[in-house]
């Protein structure tokens, strides 16, 4: 403002025969035009007064004596005429600003512009380039419709935010809801709280629906469901209020046992594990068990075979040659047991393999 | 007409206009509604709140009145809301719970409003204690149980009707009102709940621990009887032959050396695998 009132002062005063109206008057009616309801002949400014007083000792007189010259013919019939036209000027340019900048507007892809007339909602601008009547009489107010919001309830970082599950459990939970505005004249209109409201319906909400879940739907299964549900519970209740917006989707983003108890829960999951590792142990078991038994069986059933062809010397041959390997690894001992006393050298047996087992036998197979 | 050139007086001329024009007209939007007073008095009301209206077709727009002598009182023709916060509740069943509500309002009647509450400040303040104390009186009636379940709705359309009543003398309606948090108050309900989970917990692990174990010792037996099946199937066919075969194996493994350690033996010439020993 003062910049314009520096560059253009000089030129009006030279026109004007160096009056001080001319600079004043420029900058009070842009000033004027550019605000609106401003009246443009408010008392100056501090730093107005300051230029004016500038000029002499006493602004005020100063004023007074150099209008009484303008007006009164002081100064001589050249300057008035002059004077008048830029005024003119100056009211016709102050009035093509307030013009141009309060009915010309833009309104982009994603938005739509809500006119009223004189408070009185008239009609919904599209995208593009529009113009209405200037300020007073016609306001816009520019809304983003499709742009997608998101509001994210629930817990955050380490807040926790506990909900009751039906079975009267707490759950963690965190989510978002995305939403847009279906009609932005409603949503202009309609609640003084928007974004507010429907923080808490969807907190209503998501807490109505939890209540009727068991928590181990909440955390796992059911979440799809509860999502669909509340969505349909939010936008059922924001019609109701006429509100003009649209539930796009919720999203749990988390749903967790409350962290007083996590480790409880984790401890299921662990015992789910031991679950499995006892089952893996058994079969493996059962697999090892149920092949040596095949194999035995299976050895034997070829043995028998060919036992049963020769009875008496397989059967003679199988003792022959076990006694062979196992008599041919041990340290013997014949004794002739009738008339003699067997004694058996303990001590001298024991140091040499204190703990070998020592067996006697006697009689033996057939 | 010398006078009328002089800017001095135009410019007085303009304020009084201006003045004149600014407190006789004003500018109703859509989202208010204008209660025009005149020494205290309500003499009019612009764009008042008439159900189902549709905007564009409401009373919003300019409103004249009396300069000077008439004064507006603005009064929101929204939907607004009165939270409360961490009240308690106790349930019949003496349990205790920490409540969050809400109640979305609509003043329909600007004018009782105004002569009841002065402004909109007043109406929620009015408002908040008596929601506070229906929702104390009808969630007392309920059990605890039932304040989690579908019934919830009942509760709150009962509250809103007691709400309604109070809300009637203030001309406001109260268009719903909702239950935000139902929650275990801190400290020992919430603690007696997180033990309740946990012990829960605790028995759903030690369960499936068992259940494991059960599983595995049933798959060992079965694994067991299987083999005997098998080996039954197999020796059953000559028990005598299989008794030796048998022996012949055990000789072998128990007999044999093992780990450096020897094994002594001491045989009696009778003995059978000694028979050929004597020549006989």
């Amino acid at each position: 403002m003062s910049r314009k009132n520096e560059t253009t002062a000089p030129a009006a005063s030279a026109m004007s025969g160096g009056g001080p109206w001319g600079s004043h008057d420029e900058d009070s009616t842009t000033r004027g035009g550019r605000e609106g309801p401003r009246n443009p002949w408010t008392p100056p400014t501090r730093e107005e007064q300051g230029r004016a007083g500038d000029r002499g000792p006493s602004a005020l007189d100063e004023l007074l004596r150099r209008a009484r010259d303008s007006f009164g013919g002081g100064s001589g019939g050249a300057g008035e005429p002059n004077q008048r036209r830029i005024w003119l000027y100056l009211v016709a340019a102050a009035l093509l600003i307030w013009v141009a900048t309060t009915s010309w507007h833009n309104v982009g892809e994603k938005q739509r512009g809500v006119v009223s007339q004189l408070g009185r909602y008239s009609r919904t601008l599209g995208p593009g380039v529009n113009f209405t009547l200037p300020a007073p009489f016609e306001r816009v107010q520019i809304i983003d419709v499709s742009e997608i919001r998101n509001i994210d309830l629930g817990s955050s970082g380490d807040g926790e935010k506990l909900v009751l599950t039906g079975d009267q459990n707490l759950l963690n939970l965190s989510y978002s809801v995305r939403w847009n505005i279906s009609d932005a004249r409603q949503y202009a209109f309609q609640i003084a709280e928007p974004e507010e409201t429907i923080r808490q319906v969807a907190d209503s909400a998501m807490r109505g629906v939890i209540a009727n879940v068991d928590l181990t739907d909440a955390m796992g299964a059911g979440r799809k469901d509860i999502e669909q549900q509340v969505q349909e519970r939010m936008q059922a209740i924001l019609d109701g209020y006429g509100a003009g917006v649209l539930i796009q989707g919720i999203a749990i983003n988390k749903a967790d046992p409350p962290n007083a108890v996590i480790n409880a829960f984790k401890e299921v999951t662990a015992a789910q594990q031991d679950y499995d590792t006892y089952i893996n142990r058994a079969n493996a078991y059962s697999q090892q068990l149920a092949a040596q038994s095949q194999g035995e069986a299976a050895a034997f059933d070829k043995v028998f075979e060919q036992y049963r062809l020769a009875p008496e010397v397989t059967r003679r041959r199988m003792y022959y040659e076990a006694m062979e390997s196992v008599l041919s690894g041990v340290n013997k001992t014949i004794i002739e047991a009738d008339g003699v006393t067997p004694y058996l050298p303990l001590p001298q047996i024991a140091p040499k393999a204190q703990q070998d087992s020592s067996l006697t036998v006697t009689g033996g197979g057939k | 007409m010398a006078f009328a050139r002089n800017p001095i007086v135009l410019a007085v001329a303009a304020t009084l206009a201006l003045l004149l024009v600014g407190s006789t007209f004003a500018i109703v939007p859509e989202t208010s509604q204008a209660v025009v007073v005149r020494f205290g008095k309500v003499v009019g009301v612009y764009n008042p709140y008439r159900p189902n209206e549709v905007f564009g077709r409401t009373g919003a727009g300019l409103a004249v009145r009396v300069p000077f002598l008439d004064h507006i009182v603005w009064i929101d023709k929204r939907i607004q809301s009165v939270a409360m916060a961490d009240q308690q509740v106790l349930s019949t069943d003496q349990r205790r719970l920490q409540v969050d509500a809400f109640a979305r309002y609509r003043i329909v009647d600007a004018q009782r409003m105004y002569a009841a509450a002065g402004n909109e400040a007043g109406v929620t303040e009015a408002l908040r204690p008596i929601l506070a104390s229906s929702l104390r009186a009808e969630l007392g009636k309920r059990s605890f149980d039932s304040l989690l379940s579908p019934e919830r709705g009942a509760v709150m359309n009962n509250i809103r009707a007691n709400l309604n009543r109070i809300a009637q003398q203030y001309g406001a309606v109260v268009l719903d009102v909702r239950i935000m948090r139902t929650d275990l108050p801190d400290g020992t309900p919430l603690d007696s709940a997180f033990q309740r989970m946990r012990t829960a917990r605790e028995q759903e692990a030690a369960t499936i621990r068992a259940e494991g174990l059960r599983q595995a010792q049933i798959i060992r037996a079965q694994a067991d009887a299987d083999a005997s099946k098998v080996y039954a199937a197999s020796f059953g066919k000559d028990p005598q032959f299989y008794d030796f075969y048998r022996a012949m194996q055990s000789y072998r493994v128990s007999f044999s050396p093992k780990d450096g350690r020897e094994t002594n033996m001491v045989l009696s010439p009778d003995n059978s695998y000694l028979r050929q020993f004597q020549g006989r």
